[in-house]
């Protein structure tokens, strides 16, 4: 597609926000026969923490991957930061952090050297690096432990430190893909109040999970089925909108208020029923 | 009546395994009783999955011992073996073969004869609704049926005793759902299970409960044993801003913890310490404002972090 120099660029009605972190429509992905993700739209605003919830296998994953970059989507758009991913994925590559859920340390090498290696990675500045690492460091509790093999330290620990280096180059926008999984209660605890830090600090995050007492922590979620958006809102406005139709009393008579768990199970048998029918 | 040791599924006494200068499991004393459903909770690097595998004799003991229905782990592991089964935190089929291969090859290494494999493959797929997929390649399989099939080829030989070490890790609430009526079925077919989990939900559903710390075991009981160990009462508090909130109870006397939980705070309010009103009053004097306080049922949750907390002060 070209654009001649005499004509302006069209104004390009959609995505609209400028101010979005992220802004997606029509998203599509196709691996052969099967249809990963299928057509979405949606909309995450800067600072926000959106949690993206579904069951194994919805399209929770791919749809990540095409945010970041990693593949490309068979149609539809993506504006990350202001920024056409589809057409130049490179563009925002140092504004935005991934931390998967096996965390991508190497596990032979201490705390400092995967700082150091993922500082490399995203190609910062010798004095930068020294500022961010003692930030690291210090916010994931691991002063004193520079020196220490990763595969020696527990999995509360190593995902403190994969969140330190997801975030070493101090992106704008940090995803995060079941970063809790296995946690203890307790560790799962203090890493949501990193999350809450960075969110303080304007890092827009987005989270998938399958604890949905974290879901709930959420500014915004959206509930993906078989490559499509299911349900999207704030957690009460979800939990609302579902209170009637689960409808159980408690011990005492009163209405119930659906929590985030009891609708993820209800939306997906109902979209299973319906895909039986 | 304390049951005598062969009645018992698992009777560990005084255990112990190091890994170098760390010891993982340092004298774990523990009793499961056939038939229940028995849960290993405790923070990570408690220890969990080492005490699993030499109960699963995978992993010899430096000292101690723990006898399997009456057998020695350390002497015995033989007459052991065809009794447990054992599903590790790791994916362990092999990817590129089907779902009914991998059952066929696991029954196979454990000697079940080929008449009693057939029957028994196609009855364990059906029970765990996996009978469509069976040709399906293991690789492409989600996270909750690639789970469903560890446990359908660790039932292949029909053990006694399935020891699962955080069988649903990263698998959705529905898969966990259906996972735990499969578990329900097992104890009703009489199976002993010992899970460790990370989810709380998943303990509340266990006939008892081991909690894990530092390679001990300094608590176990039913689910509302541990849960009675925790002193004082606990309250959830709705705000409009949970966070603020949250600073705001911490800085009340007599609180011992308060956390974030989902779109609420919780606030474990010590023995004599604020109750409801007074926290609506304290929240009020540092201008926070709170809509609701409600007292709240101790649930694994608040337990295991109480127990993680007493565990950590201790050290």
């Amino acid at each position: 597609m070209t654009h001649s120099a005499h004509h302006p660029l069209p104004f390009i009605s959609e995505p609209t926000a400028t101010d979005s972190a992220i802004s997606v429509r029509g998203l599509t992905k196709r691996f052969g026969e099967f249809t990963a993700v299928s057509g979405i739209d949606f909309d995450v605003a800067r600072g926000e923490i959106f949690g993206f919830l579904g069951p194994n296998g919805s399209g929770k994953t791919t749809t990540m991957r095409m945010l970041t970059g990693t593949i490309a989507p068979q149609s539809g758009s993506i504006r990350i930061l202001g920024e056409d991913v589809v057409a130049s994925p490179e563009k925002v590559k140092r504004r935005i952090g991934y931390m998967s859920q096996k965390f991508s340390l190497f596990e032979d090498l201490t705390v400092d050297e995967n700082l150091r290696f993922y500082a490399g990675v995203y190609d910062l500045p010798a004095d930068e690096f020294v500022k961010q690492r003692a930030y690291v460091l210090e916010m994931a509790g691991l002063v004193g432990r520079e020196k220490e093999l990763t595969a020696n330290l527990s999995v509360g620990w190593k995902q403190r430190l994969a969140l330190g280096a997801a975030t070493i180059h101090e992106p704008e926008l940090l995803f995060l893909d079941e970063p809790t999984s296995g946690v203890d209660p307790v560790a799962r605890r203090h890493f949501w109040d990193l999350l809450y830090d960075l969110a303080g600090q304007g890092v827009t995050l987005f989270v998938t999970t399958h604890y949905m007492e974290e879901a709930t922590q959420c500014g915004r979620l959206a509930f993906m089925y078989a490559g499509r958006i299911i349900a999207e809102g704030s957690p009460r406005e979800i939990r609302e909108q579902h209170l009637l139709d689960i409808g159980d009393r408690d011990d005492s008579g009163r209405l119930r208020t659906a929590s985030i768990e009891d609708v993820f199970v209800r939306l997906v048998t109902r979209e299973r029923e319906e895909a039986g029918r | 009546m304390a049951p005598s040791t062969a009645e018992l599924a698992i009777d560990a006494r005084r255990l112990c395994r190091r890994f170098g200068d760390v010891q993982a499991v340092d004298g774990v004393d523990l009793r499961v009783r056939p038939g229940g459903v028995f849960g290993l909770l405790g923070p990570d690097g408690a220890g969990k999955s080492t005490l699993i595998r030499m109960l699963a004799t995978v992993l010899t003991p430096n000292s101690g011992d723990a006898l399997i229905f009456g057998d020695s782990v350390v002497h015995a592991h033989r007459r052991i073996t065809p009794r447990i089964g054992y599903m590790s935190q790791r994916f362990s089929m092999y990817l590129d073969l089907s779902v009914s291969e991998n059952l066929e090859f696991f029954a196979r290494i454990r000697g079940v004869p080929a008449a009693l494999r057939r029957a028994r493959s196609a009855s364990l797929l059906e029970s765990m609704e996996l009978a469509e997929f069976s040709d399906r390649q293991a690789q492409f399989l989600s996270g909750g049926m690639k789970q469903k099939l560890m446990l359908a080829s660790t039932l292949m030989h029909e053990p006694d005793l399935l020891l699962l070490d955080e069988p649903t890790t990263g698998v959705d609430p529905l898969s966990r759902l259906e996972f735990w009526r499969i578990i329900a079925d097992l104890r009703a077919a009489e199976k002993t299970i010992l899970v460790a989990t990370p989810y709380m939900d998943e303990a509340e559903r266990c006939t008892d409960i081991a909690f894990m710390d530092a390679g001990h075991i300094p608590h176990t009981g039913t689910p509302a044993e541990v849960k009675s160990l925790v002193p004082g009462t606990l309250f959830e508090v709705a705000a409009p801003d949970p966070r603020a909130a949250l600073a705001a109870v911490c800085s009340a006397s007599g609180v011992t913890s308060a956390h974030l939980y989902g779109d609420v705070v919780r606030v474990l309010s010590a023995p004599g310490g604020p109750d409801a009103r007074e926290l609506l009053t304290h929240m009020n004097a540092v201008g926070i404002h709170a809509t609701d306080v409600q007292p709240a049922d101790v649930d694994m949750e608040a337990a295991f972090a109480y127990l993680a907390e007493q565990a950590g002060d201790a050290a």
